[in-house]
């Protein structure tokens, strides 16, 4: 067994050949017995690290080395994976050779997979996943409906890749673009990802070569590189996802970029709220360091690169690229005008790249597969695939990666397998609070940055939240208003007196407040915060506005006649004891902290509307369910 | 024991090289050490990284995760994101509000539960989720948070 030390590698021919052996490895790895436990957040959150801990006991136990053979000393019988995206059926357990893939696993399960799973082959069909698009049990993960239909560039390999090493990363081709391009020319690199036509992943979908180019015609010795892993959609994890299941195909990215525009430091602003992320990152750092691929002299080269993670403190603005290099400076977050854009003057007035966790994940397949490959998936103009979180009440939630040019349709029914509460999909917002909801009859345009574009909305970082019909548009357009003016930053007052404007607005929808000037204010408040704002917050934060205004206008209309059409917005409702019913009992009467219900033995009693909050005690205290809501 | 406090800022401006730049990470360890930034604290680190304590005082207030009064032995962050909202977040707030009687931003008299709102954990799937010291608890429902919330404490209460 080699120890650490040397395994440094200083020539990139030695690494080439050393990653052809970790490839064999893999290959009769996954041959042999063993049980993959799904660590992403989902499954943590589920349980998966109990569950992780009684594999390892059980199998301890048990004794069953002989059983399990292993391929070397660092082979364990119980591997740790990322997010595999169906984090709404976890804890997901999967186990090799066959493949066979349990979800909601509990410590309880642990015994019997390891005795019928493991040891003997045989599935349990119990804790097998039903396919909501075929309704057959499903053995094998890969065979889901829910996987067949994605389209997997940067995410395959699910379930059966070990997030915290580095040796399985590179099993699977990783580092070999790395050691590729060491011995080409820098404008050969940018040329190859613009002929890619990767585009940034980080909302805009700037394209990437472009920005590396300007970067690296940037005048000047220092020069720094930023991955952007803010992720401020308060409704999205994709690039969390990416950063627990596979850190370094992020680093090897970064990494690939550095030595492209030239530069030697280098940042990961990584979200204080993702602990997870923020420790397989460092882990993936400290790893390639210890490769020789990270640090002074990479692979013999005299290239070197230092990489350090900043974790944010929490600002949605941070995520606006000058706003952060402000916060990876130690200070406030606040945007500042460009030009100068970044990679002319960004970090502590450096030229600086500035790329999405997604953009870069995407860098080291291409060189490695090669463009022809890349464009296979996608459109014309916005090729690849693009990873997106979906949420809301669907059979399968996660994260999904599909190809550009898919239709919302397609991902709602054919990957996600329609609603699990019955009721119409009526809507879908996507982009996050810059984003905007669509309509159904939208749902077939193909997903890519300029049709998005085109009906007002964008892709932003990847968020998709399906509403169904239950859900109020006008109260889902005052949520993102309520987040948007807090995240203000305040420095420029369209943006900071604006959303505070409309935000006030739009809670007189929901209150039963509002009349028809208040829609024609909130129109024009929402083009003055549009057109006036400094940076992309105020830019954007009208969107979910406009988009509800426009492709849900009756519902605005319906708030000022004095409905909610979904009944969501309680303002409209109200609480009425239904004399048949009432045992006059008066336990309501005692229970109600408003004084509002009165009544004497013998009647039913009644509710002042005036005096009800609508806080629902009553209804849970009345034993005989007189007591109901409508509206 | 302002002395002894002082030591562990010391071992954090230690830990990183007195470095300006590092003040956020420095903010969060203390954060993280005293569930909050005391006042001495900032004027401490603003003379030993150079930094104008108006200027500190900047940065704690403007990014979420600081605060300058002490937040609960038990905190509690109830995801308000977009996934989570939709799925009845608020109800959730008010569950709270009932159990422990706080509302975002307070802080229970006893400090020994504190209550935040927040964007999204990442635990979207599992919505409406929140995240108790570090824990992450999915597919909440009034009264699963009841009993999460009188798990807690009862726990004290040993
Ligand atoms: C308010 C605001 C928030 C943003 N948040 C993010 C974010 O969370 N992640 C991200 O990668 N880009 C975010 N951006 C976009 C960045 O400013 C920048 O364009 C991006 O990081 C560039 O990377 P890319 O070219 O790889 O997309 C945000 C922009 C604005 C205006
Ligand atoms: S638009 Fe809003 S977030 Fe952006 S700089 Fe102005 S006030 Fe700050
Ligand atoms: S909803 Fe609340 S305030 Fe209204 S009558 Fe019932 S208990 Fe009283
Ligand atoms: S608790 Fe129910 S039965 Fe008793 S007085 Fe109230 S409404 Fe009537
Ligand atoms: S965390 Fe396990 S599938 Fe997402
Ligand atoms: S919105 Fe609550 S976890 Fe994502």
């Amino acid at each position: 067994m080699t120890t650490t030390t040397e395994k440094r590698f200083d020539n990139a021919q030695e690494i080439i050949k050393y990653i052809d052996a970790l490839k064999a490895k893999k290959e009769k790895k996954l041959q042999k017995k063993s049980i993959y436990v799904c660590v992403g957040t989902g499954c943590t959150a589920s349980g998966s690290r109990k569950v992780y801990a009684k594999f390892v006991d059980v199998i301890k136990q048990k004794g069953l080395d002989v059983a399990i053979e292993k391929i070397d000393d660092d082979d364990e019988p119980v591997k740790r994976t990322g997010c595999c995206g169906l984090c709404s059926l976890g804890p997901l357990v999967k186990v090799m050779p066959s493949g066979i893939t349990y979800s909601h696993v509990t410590v309880d399960d642990v015994e019997e997979i390891v005795e019928k799973t493991l040891v003997n082959g045989e599935s349990i069909e119990r804790l097998l996943l039903t396919d909501p698009i075929s309704h057959q049990k499903v053995e094998r993960l890969e065979d889901a409906t829910f996987f067949k239909n994605q389209t997997f560039y940067i995410m395959n390999e699910i379930g059966k890749s070990e997030c915290e090493s580095i040796e399985d990363y590179m099993a699977r081709g990783g580092y070999l673009s790395l050691a590729k391009v060491l011995s080409m020319d820098r404008k050969e690199i940018i040329e190859i990802i613009k002929a890619s036509g990767l585009r940034g992943r980080g909302g805009g979908g700037f394209p990437t070569g472009l920005k590396w180019e300007a970067a690296y015609n940037s005048k000047g010795d220092i020069k720094y590189i930023v991955c952007n892993a803010d992720e401020g959609d308060p409704g999205a994890f994709m690039n969390r996802t990416l950063l627990e299941r596979d850190p370094h195909s992020v680093l090897e990215g970064m990494i690939i970029a550095a030595y492209a525009i030239g530069a030697q430091e280098g940042y990961a602003y990584i979200r204080a709220e993702y602990p997870i992320a923020v420790e397989m990152f460092n882990k993936a750092i400290e790893s390639a360091k210890e490769y020789g691929l990270l640090g002074d002299n990479i692979l013999g080269t005299d290239f070197s690169l230092d990489i350090h993670v900043k974790e944010g403190a929490g600002a949605f603005v941070c995520g606006e690229e000058t706003a952060l290099l402000s916060s990876i400076e130690g200070k406030r977050g606040t945007p500042r005008p460009r030009p100068p854009f970044p990679a002319q003057a960004g970090l502590w007035g450096k030229p600086t790249l500035i790329n999405n966790v997604e953009t870069y994940g995407n860098v080291a397949k291409i060189l490695r597969d090669g463009v022809e490959s890349y464009r296979t998936r996608g459109v014309q103009k916005s090729p690849g695939t693009k990873m997106f979180s979906v949420t809301g009440p669907l059979n399968l939630t996660g994260i999904i990666e599909v190809q550009f040019g898919t239709t919302l349709r397609y991902i709602l029914e054919n990957i996600c397998g329609g609603t699990s509460n019955g009721r119409r999909i009526k809507a879908i917002q996507i982009g996050g609070p810059s984003g905007a909801c669509l309509p159904e009859e939208l749902f077939d345009l193909p997903l890519d940055y300029d049709t998005l574009k085109s009906v007002g909305a964008m892709v932003g970082s990847g968020g998709i939240v399906a509403i169904t019909d239950d859900r109020c548009m006008v109260e889902v357009a005052r949520f993102f208003l309520d987040f948007t003016k807090r995240e203000s930053c305040g420095k420029c007052v369209p943006c900071r007196e604006g959303t505070m404007q409309a935000y006030n607005i739009l809670e007189k929808f929901t209150q039963g407040k509002a009349t028809y000037e208040d829609l024609e204010t909130l129109e024009y408040v929402s083009e003055i915060v549009r057109t006036a704002s400094l940076c992309g917050l105020g830019k954007t934060a009208p969107n979910p506005i406009v988009s509800t205004l426009k492709y849900f206008k009756e519902e605005y209309i319906e708030h000022i006649e004095g409905k909610c059409p979904s009944g969501m917005c309680t303002a409209f409702k109200k609480y009425i004891i239904s004399p048949e019913k009432c045992k006059s009992c008066s336990l309501c009467a005692r229970s109600c902290p408003n004084g509002a219900i009165s009544g004497e033995r013998g009647k039913p009693y009644v509710i002042d509307q005036d005096k009800c909050v609508k806080c629902g005690l009553c209804v849970t205290k009345c034993k005989f369910g007189a007591i109901e809501l409508v509206g | 024991m302002l002395t002894r406090s002082f030591d562990k800022v010391e071992d954090i401006l230690e830990k990183y090289g007195y470095r300006k730049e590092m003040l956020i990470k420095i903010l969060l360890e203390i954060q993280h050490e005293y569930r909050h930034i005391p006042r001495e604290v900032v004027n401490y680190i603003g003379v030993a990284l150079g930094i104008p304590p108006a200027k500190i005082y900047g940065v704690i207030t403007f990014y979420s995760q600081f605060s300058l009064n002490p937040k609960g032995e038990y905190t509690i962050m109830i995801c308000d994101g977009t996934a989570c909202h939709m799925e009845g977040s608020m109800n959730l707030v008010k569950v709270i509000e009932e159990e422990i009687g706080i509302r975002p931003g307070e802080v229970t008299q006893d400090l020994k539960f504190s209550l935040d709102k927040v964007g999204c954990l990442g635990a979207c799937a599992l919505a409406p989720a929140m995240v108790i010291n570090g824990e992450v608890y999915g597919k909440l429902t009034p009264d699963k948070v009841r009993e999460i919330l009188r798990n807690i404490k009862e726990r004290k209460a040993e």
